[in-house]
């Protein structure tokens, strides 16, 4: 579980992959399907969609595991699966992955503590479950992301915990409302996010999904100004989607993000990549963006 | 009508307990209220007073959802705290079920709520049910990963003003196009509104949705403007 740790101090910057579910419709997975059901049952496109991240100049990738908690599975009958789906998740990033690292991917079940939809043992052992899995699959950390409940969060990495060294990067997901400041979806800002994470030992905060990459430069920098050390992930949706003659269009190409992808860099972010609509030419662009920012330090 | 000071301050932390989401004097939530009357102990002192169960919903429990909807709407409250009044309102309406079942309380008309076919959220479609409920209306909640037959059903078998349709993901918002279509088919004179994060006006106009709103509040207020009381 180093080597996790070493890469980062060694390269400074990561690169991550970008889209894992949009890239997975495009190879015909239907609105109202299990993604997770393709490692088993589509494991070649599966394996595609890691492999073209790692050829795109991916450091770090994660696996098609997101929403591979038990909890959320039970939307499909398929709980009593999750241990397979998420390890199976896990073996075939890593293998697409080579001496790159793996990331597994754990998002929230969109249940809600406080409402009493799920007691927090509950949430505990869902996500246990899931870690356990994706470990004995071969990653070499954790990506809890999309999140927006600290509380839900706080059990996925008392999951996390259970399992010793593990390094763990926790990402949550924000909007930004008409004064400009960003709140998640259960209204908490910035700061409180990052002193939560930082009081329960998580080793790399991150924002993902989101408004896009020129959306989310404010708020990187105002997580940098709370915190100059600890690491930060960033992984923005190609912009927000947009429906042009009825199919789904990201604004923000590879082109568009490059002037964000500079600024992040210069604001200080140690992994970065893409989330909804982003593709492995949005990687090959942050790519060389970075080789050169890490050039000319 | 007149009633005493009593009553109407009665009525005015009626309003405050749903506002607030303060269920009964035990609840732990909010912190301020602690070990103050909740909904569940104001709703049958009302009723022991002889007011009746319409002032009760207009001047106490309408008022606090009223407040709810709109700071949700303003961004000065949070998905919690419409979850925690939603819940207070939910008890209040227990409390005034059997009167509803009687007749001597009428609500406004039924709305039918959905989340369309192969999207599983219903966090959305909960909130804008709250919203509605506190507002007057009655919801026929068909739940998530609807079709459109369901909603056809629903419509043959009810007196429906109209109905509101809820999509999480973007893959997913793309067959709300073939709902509304069969719902405009069958149904012309039913308004239907659709909604959900990736949603934009552009997109409901597309695919000739009646109303689009970023907010709960939004469809409440087109239903309150286009449907008179009864």
């Amino acid at each position: 579980m180093k080597k996790f740790f070493e890469r980062l101090a060694e390269k400074k910057i990561l690169v991550s992959d970008g889209a894992w579910g949009t890239e997975l419709f495009k190879l015909g997975l239907r609105a109202g399907e299990c993604p997770e059901l393709w490692n088993e049952q589509n494991s070649t496109e599966v394996f595609a969609i890691a492999k073209k991240y790692i050829d795109a100049g991916s450091d770090i990738i994660s696996t098609n595991s997101f929403g591979g908690s038990p909890v959320k599975l039970s939307h499909y009958n398929l709980q009593s699966k999750a241990y397979e789906l998420n390890k199976t998740a896990a073996e075939i990033s890593r293998e697409a992955a080579g001496d790159k690292l793996v990331m597994g991917s754990i998002g929230p079940t969109g249940k809600f503590l406080m409402t009493g939809d799920i007691s927090a043992e509950e949430l505990i052992d869902s996500f246990t479950l899931q870690v356990n899995a994706l470990l004995d699959g071969g990653v070499d950390a954790i990506l809890l992301e999309t999140f927006y409940d600290i509380d839900e969060a706080e059990c996925a990495v008392k999951a996390v915990r259970n399992f010793p060294d593990v390094p763990l990067i926790c990402s949550f997901t924000y909007d930004r409302n008409s004064s400009g400041e960003y709140r998640t979806m259960m209204g908490s800002t910035p700061k409180d996010i990052l002193q939560a994470m930082i009081t329960l030992g998580v080793d790399v905060v991150g924002v993902n999904c989101g408004g896009g990459y020129n959306n989310m430069i404010d708020l990187v920098k105002e997580l940098r100004g709370f915190s100059h050390n600890i690491p930060i992930l960033v992984q923005p949706n190609a912009g927000l989607p947009e429906t042009v003659e009825g199919k789904i269009v990201y604004s923000e190409t590879p082109d568009v993000i490059a002037n964000s992808v500079k600024s992040f860099l210069s604001i200080g972010v140690n992994i970065i990549g893409g989330c909804c609509g982003t593709t492995p030419e949005h990687i090959r662009t942050i790519r060389k963006i970075v080789d050169d920012f890490l050039l000319n330090q | 009508m007149n009633f005493s000071f009593d009553e109407n301050y009665l009525l005015s932390q009626l309003a405050l307990c749903i506002e607030r989401g303060k269920l009964n004097s035990s609840s732990k939530f909010p912190a301020d209220m602690i070990s103050q009357p909740g909904v569940e102990e104001l709703l049958p002192e009302l009723l022991s007073r002889n007011i009746s169960p319409k002032i009760i919903l207009d001047n106490g429990l309408l008022i606090g959802m009223n407040r709810v909807g709109e700071k949700f709407r303003d961004g000065k409250i949070f998905i919690p705290d419409v979850l925690i009044s939603a819940k207070a309102m939910n008890a209040a309406m227990e409390i005034l079920r059997p009167y509803i079942v009687k007749g001597d309380l009428k609500l406004k008309g039924k709305v039918i709520l959905a989340t369309v076919k192969g999207d599983l959220h219903n966090i959305g479609k909960n909130l804008v049910r709250m919203v509605l409920e506190g507002g007057g209306w009655e919801v026929i909640d068909l739940g998530i990963d609807v079709s459109s037959d369901k909603i056809l059903d629903a419509l043959k078998t009810n007196d429906i003003k109209a109905v509101g349709l809820s999509a999480l993901l973007t893959t997913t918002m793309l067959n709300m196009k073939d709902i509304v279509r069969d719902i405009k088919n069958n149904f012309p004179e039913i308004p239907v509104a659709v909604g959900g994060a990736p949603l934009n006006q552009r997109f409901a106009d597309e695919i000739n949705a009646d109303l689009y709103s970023p907010d709960p509040q939004g469809m409440l207020d087109y239903l309150n403007n286009n449907f008179s009381l009864n």
